[in-house]
């Protein structure tokens, strides 16, 4: 090729020519030295695989001469034997089906024995009727890419490693934030369910139940602000502090004052630590329980009596855990007598999105689920949670604690199975 | 379930590294004339992935068992059993177990063992089979059509596997592996002697998978079993040369026992 940068060219377009074609003319006048020499190796086989044609690239790549491949080997032939078996069951069947087939990674073997990684293109020539003349097949040298994706999968495996050891974690430290099994409660009927909405980090929902005395019982549920390791640290404070707490005065209000004096003081310099919790204290009475019960800033609880109705119960207390000083909280009053059931929960199931509109599910509608299922015992209740819950779907996209108590019926009834039923998740 | 009720059932059994559409060529004209019967085994094609257990499907008798479960399901009887490829083996495992099922067998491109032994040929080696093997295990080989939406890792988005994998023969590839081991793996050379159902193998002239000494093979081992060679090149001749294997199954088929 002469005169590419001589002045004899002239202006570009001044001939009238369209300037990329006098460009091409110019820089690539050779289709067949393109062919040849082009940055990737051309094949064209018959449809049976027999090497018809082939460019210089792809010999020098495999040290062959034109005259050891052309018309007496098979593309096949130029295979390691994982590929020739790769290239026999994947391969041919998907190029024969589609007539092209493009990506696929294969290794060549060269003259020498050596191996060459390569990513193979191929598509079917055909004949005006259809019928499949050629193959032809473009190969690129993939050495580098290779190394690449086989840093990418170790990577990958190495990640999925990491996962399954802190999913692992998770769910170990979850476990110690909840009571394995609840106590035996005589005369009592408990449940409790715990849906932990991720696996890779821990929820800061909690719950607890607990022996105060012979005839004593302590019991709360919260939810921490907050996922992960800190709520989690935060979490198995507040549960100590309050078992703690309610052996030195097991008044709720008193119980949830210390609480939340201990979260200021520990808390106060790194931003503060909230929490919403109902802590109660049960007692026998003559024809059931009775429950004294302080809310800070807890969604209310919900009273599913005998007669099949349910209320919430707007039990006087104080606002969210850890966020002023000195707060008075107040303790109430609540009978559950044969046949009652009490629901203590957190708001990720009344924020749980339901429906088209993704509305958050919301007060009303829990209300109304509950009197649907009153009375009931606190294994029903629960099981009839669990069905709604999981009919929610991605839409719960919180953590859910719930823990029922409920007394039997009749005396015959006798209650104190304790039972959990796990989220399914933790 | 395809063709004419009261047929003669032709049962088609796909092979390692596809599923049922590797027969879409023939099928339809089989459909003619004989009842069809189409499935893809556990781990391939849009087989339900939860009926996957690697343990049943670490040796071709979890095969056999499906396709014998299949002929009772659908209360077939008098099959015509058509298996490609590894197939053709849980095809001879299912024979021998429930030979009153089968009518006959046709062995596309069958062979008892691939890899070399005393006084066997199978075509590969044992480091050629740990190629294929290692080359799966390590997820490069095929990369882009089998391994795309893994490493994409993007399940919550299929329509980005739909772009990178091609649209047939889609198979999970860890499924894909433990059937590569267990084809390739397999040694089913003495149970062909047990095979009492009329045979007929089909061989193609140039089988990278299958040489023609195999084909040779399992007709000597198969008591009147019979060989027909296809002018065919490759592995799969229900692809590269339809109506000629169309036309050997058909005319076995309807053939007499």
């Amino acid at each position: 090729m002469s005169g590419i940068e001589g002045s004899d060219t002239g202006p570009p377009g001044e001939d009238g020519r369209p300037q990329g074609a006098k460009l091409a003319s110019l820089l690539e006048d050779s289709t067949e030295d393109l062919y040849e020499n082009a940055p990737c190796g051309f094949l064209s086989t018959l449809p049976d695989g027999q090497i018809a044609r082939v460019n210089a690239t792809l010999l020098t790549w495999l040290g062959y001469t034109r005259s050891e491949l052309v018309g007496r080997r098979y593309f096949s032939d130029l295979l390691s034997a994982g590929g020739r078996l790769y290239h026999e069951t994947h391969f041919a069947p998907l190029l024969a089906m589609q007539g092209e087939i493009g990506g696929v990674a294969l290794e060549l073997k060269a003259a020498d024995g050596s191996r060459l990684p390569v990513l193979v293109n191929s598509a079917v020539k055909t004949s005006a009727a259809g019928e499949p003349l050629l193959i032809r097949t473009t190969i690129i040298d993939a050495t580098d890419r290779r190394a690449y994706e086989r840093e990418l999968l170790r990577a990958r495996r190495e990640a999925d490693l990491e996962r399954e050891r802190l999913q692992l974690l998770v769910t170990t430290l979850q476990r110690t934030l909840l009571p394995p099994e609840l106590p035996d409660v005589p005369g009592l009927e408990t449940a409790a369910y715990y849906h932990s909405a991720s696996r890779d980090e821990v929820g800061g929902d909690f719950y607890d139940l607990f022996a105060l005395a012979r005839d004593r019982w302590g019991l709360f549920l919260g939810d921490v602000c907050g996922k992960g390791a800190a709520a989690a640290a935060v979490t198995s404070q507040i549960r100590y502090t309050l078992r703690a707490a309610a052996v030195y005065d097991p008044d709720p209000a008193t119980v949830l004052g210390t609480l939340n004096g201990a979260l200021r003081r520990d808390y106060e310099r790194n931003g503060g630590r909230f929490c919403t919790a109902a802590f109660g204290v049960l007692t026998p009475s003559a024809d059931g329980f009775d429950l004294s019960l302080a809310s800070g800033g807890h969604p209310p609880p919900l009273l599913l009596r005998a007669d099949g109705t349910a209320d919430y119960q707007r039990v006087g207390g104080g606002p969210f855990l850890g966020v002023i000083d000195d707060v008075v909280f107040t303790s109430s009053a609540i009978q559950l007598g044969p046949g009652d059931a009490f629901l203590l929960y957190t708001d990720g199931l009344t924020e749980a999105r339901t429906g088209h509109g993704r509305d958050r599910y919301g007060e009303q509608a829990l209300r109304a689920f509950a009197a649907g299922i009153a009375p009931v015992t606190a294994a029903a209740a629960i099981d009839a949670l669990t069905v709604l819950l999981e009919g929610l779907g991605d839409g719960l996209d919180d953590d859910v604690a719930v823990l029922a108590l409920s007394v039997p019926s009749s005396p015959g009834d006798s209650g104190g199975h304790p039972r959990l039923v796990d989220g399914g998740r933790a | 379930m395809t063709g004419p009720e009261g047929r003669p059932v032709v049962m088609l059994a796909h092979g390692f590294g596809c599923d049922q559409n590797m027969w879409r060529l023939i099928a339809p004209a089989l459909a003619e004339d004989f009842r069809v019967v189409l499935f893809d085994h556990v781990g391939a094609g849009r087989s339900d992935p939860s009926a996957w257990l690697p343990e049943r499907y670490a040796t071709l008798d979890g095969y056999a068992d499906d396709v014998l479960r299949i002929c009772r399901e659908l209360d077939l009887r008098q099959v015509v059993f058509v298996g490609h490829s590894v197939s053709a083996m849980i095809g001879v495992l299912a024979a021998i177990r429930e030979p009153d099922r089968f009518s006959k067998l046709i062995l596309v491109g069958p062979s008892p063992r691939y890899i070399d032994d005393a006084g066997y040929r199978g075509g590969f080696s044992k480091a050629d089979i740990d190629e294929l093997l290692e080359s799966l295990d390590s997820n490069y080989l095929g990369w882009s059509a089998a391994m795309a939406p893994v490493i994409m890792g993007n399940p919550e988005r299929p329509e980005l596997a739909e772009e990178l994998t091609n649209s047939f023969c889609r198979t999970d590839p860890a499924m894909a592996r433990v059937f590569a081991r267990t084809t390739f793996l397999s040694d089913n050379r003495a149970d062909l002697a047990k095979v009492t159902v009329p045979t007929l193998i089909l061989q193609c002239s140039r089988d990278a998978i299958a040489p023609a000494e195999v084909g040779a093979f399992v007709q000597d081992q198969i008591p009147g079993s019979a060989l027909v060679t296809l002018a065919a090149t490759g592995h799969c001749p229900q692809l590269s040369a339809p109506d000629a294997t169309l036309a050997a199954i058909a005319s076995f088929a309807v053939g007499p026992p």
